[in-house]
């Protein structure tokens, strides 16, 4: 779907036919005081050439550094043929079409999308994607309050395992129509729920859990799920997607399954990029479906008896039920889903569970390494995937700037999230053995 | 369009309402309403036990064409809802004055049969509506 702007001739004749004497007319309804005519921070236009030179400057300043920094969003190998494919001209646009614009093949990438989602989640319906893990968190929340309607309290109460960001922004979307998020108690031991402090009666409207948890640990899902659904709440599971090659789906946690699955895409094929855009991926038992928010696309025959693809349930949305919609502040990411699609694709489950398995045995690598060296230890027990969470003997910050003079991100600094010295590690299977080496000697010059 | 049902009573959005014997009052859309909207394919249901105000959203009707929200005629406290509609929408087209019912309501003290129409006023009110 290329872009074609208007010429001046286009934009005067669809004034006419409107009556309007000016673009600038059509926005008189605005009171002025209201209107700014320049941004703060914003400057202004730039030439192409000064644009790429800028850019140029910008992009040398990352210096490519050896990252072991995980924390949420994940690099992976991205086969080349992903983004060669999704820049194509018929797929490379930002913008998810409207029905009467949509191509059967973006249709059809969609539905692709939407089918392994629901293979790789375990559960029965996709939407065609949300901005990201974070704002999926407020929708899933907003959408239980929605689907569990008995339940008055707004209350929604997160696993410690959580990423407290997510939190954060979830209370700024969520916050203001109603719903208080609150946590569940901690075992200082594992850093998973301490079943054994759990509050019953609250009343919650839904319980959040993680998979793995933002500090690397593995959940007692099953458990957390259940106990969910005997409290009368949803249960929303967050769940990386490479993960999932290895671990159980959400929708086979506990007895019943989540309610509703959402998290982070970017690990399916979407570079990190400085933090976006990426995609958060949702995920329903089919009982919540009209709850969902976002685009979904069906599979359907037409007139003529022939197998098409058609945007459906549409009622749920925006520009059919404008304030009743399920969401208006969501959109898919459509770029992004076209390279997650391409990327699954490509690998297939075997590869994805390869890549897992890869990412698994080089953080094992890297954890054994770093915790032979004197002042690194676990932070908590358990099993994990490919993240880890370790405490320092001092704090981390200094450590973390040494290693960065030998171009090592050695680790997402999680004192504050921990309340001690500490530090969250990974190694994805973009690194080798030496790439592993250099960091675990470095982090021994650095604690020496 | 068929005669209307003489026991009912309208309102200007398209509603009806029923006195039943027990007091309670059953509200549903009429076939003008049906048929406009089309084949309907979900319900959304208020809960049993819900105070709901005149004039307030009550249910949502949703068709291939849209989805409307439906508004309470008259306030009071919902005492039961058509669950069959959950599995079966269109009960409304085919019956909309019968098996199509949405709601059943314990009117609060503000129900007032004067401010609705009778099936002959409401008869005008479309006629009106269709010149």
């Amino acid at each position: 779907m290329p872009f074609i702007p208007h010429t001046r001739k286009d934009t005067q004749e669809m004034l006419e036919a409107i009556g309007a004497d000016s673009i600038e007319a059509l926005f008189d309804e605005i009171p002025a005081e209201l209107r700014i005519d320049h941004l703060h921070g914003v400057p202004v236009a730039l030439t192409e050439m000064e644009v790429s030179r800028l850019m140029r400057a910008r992009a040398a300043e990352d210096g490519a550094p050896l990252c072991f920094i995980g924390a949420g969003a994940y690099e992976h190998h991205i086969p080349t043929a992903v983004w060669d494919i999704a820049t194509r001209g018929e797929y490379y646009s930002a913008y998810t079409p409207y029905q009467a614009e949509a191509s059967q093949g973006t249709l059809q990438t969609i539905y692709e999308y939407q089918t392994m989602i629901t293979e790789l989640t375990g559960l029965d319906v996709s939407n065609a994607s949300l901005y990201d893990g974070a704002s999926g968190l407020a929708e899933a929340a907003l959408m239980a309050v929605r689907t569990n309607r008995r339940v008055k309290t707004g209350l929604v109460l997160l696993a410690p395992g959580v990423n407290p960001v997510y939190e954060r922004v979830a209370a700024a979307i969520a916050g203001a129509q109603g719903l208080t998020f609150a946590r569940l108690p901690v075992d200082a031991t594992t850093g998973n729920v301490d079943f054994d402090k759990l509050d019953s009666g609250q009343q919650p409207v839904a319980v959040v859990m993680q998979q793995p948890t933002f500090p690397g640990t593995l959940e007692d899902v099953d458990r957390l799920t259940d106990w969910a659904h005997a409290e009368g709440a949803l249960a929303i599971g967050m769940a990386n997607p490479t993960s999932l090659a290895l671990l159980k789906a959400p929708g086979h946690w506990g007895g019943q399954g989540v309610d509703i699955a959402c998290g982070e895409g970017q690990p399916l094929g979407v570079p990190l990029s400085s933090g976006g855009p990426y995609f958060g991926y949702m995920t329903c038992k089919q009982q919540h479906v009209r709850q969902m928010p976002g685009r979904i696309v069906g599979r359907t025959t037409d007139l003529d008896g022939n197998p098409g693809f058609a945007l459906t349930l549409q009622a749920r949305e925006q520009h059919i039920r404008r304030s009743k919609a399920t969401s208006n502040i969501c959109t898919n990411q459509g770029l992004m889903v076209t390279a997650a699609t391409i990327y699954m694709s490509l690998l297939g489950f075997e590869g994805l569970r390869r890549v897992a398995e890869h990412a698994h045995a080089n953080t094992t690598r890297l954890v054994d390494g770093l915790l032979a060296i004197d002042g690194i230890e676990r932070l908590y027990e358990g099993p994990y995937f490919h993240e880890v969470a370790l405490r320092l003997d001092r704090p981390v910050a200094p450590v973390l700037a040494k290693l960065a003079e030998s171009n090592i991100l050695g680790g997402y600094d999680l004192s504050g999230f921990a309340g001690t010295d500490a530090l969250l590690v990974c190694a994805t299977e973009t690194k080798t053995a030496a790439d592993i080496d250099a960091c675990i000697a470095a982090f021994a010059r650095a604690l020496s | 369009m068929s005669e209307l049902p003489g026991d009912l009573l309208f309102t200007n959005e398209h509603e009806w309402l029923r006195r039943e014997d027990d007091g309670s009052v059953s509200i549903g859309i009429t076939e003008h309403a049906a048929s406009a909207l089309g084949d309907l394919v979900f319900v959304e249901l208020p809960e049993v036990g819900q105070e709901v105000d005149e004039g307030g959203e009550m249910a949502v009707v949703e068709s291939v064409k849209a989805a409307s929200d439906v508004y309470a005629p008259i306030g009071g406290t919902v005492v039961a809802v058509n669950e069959e509609l959950a599995d079966d929408p269109e009960k409304i087209n085919a019956d909309p004055y019968g098996e199509g019912w949405i709601v059943r309501m314990e009117p609060g003290d503000t129900f007032d049969e004067d401010d609705l129409m009778s099936p002959d006023d409401y008869q005008a009110f479309l006629d009106e509506l269709e010149d």
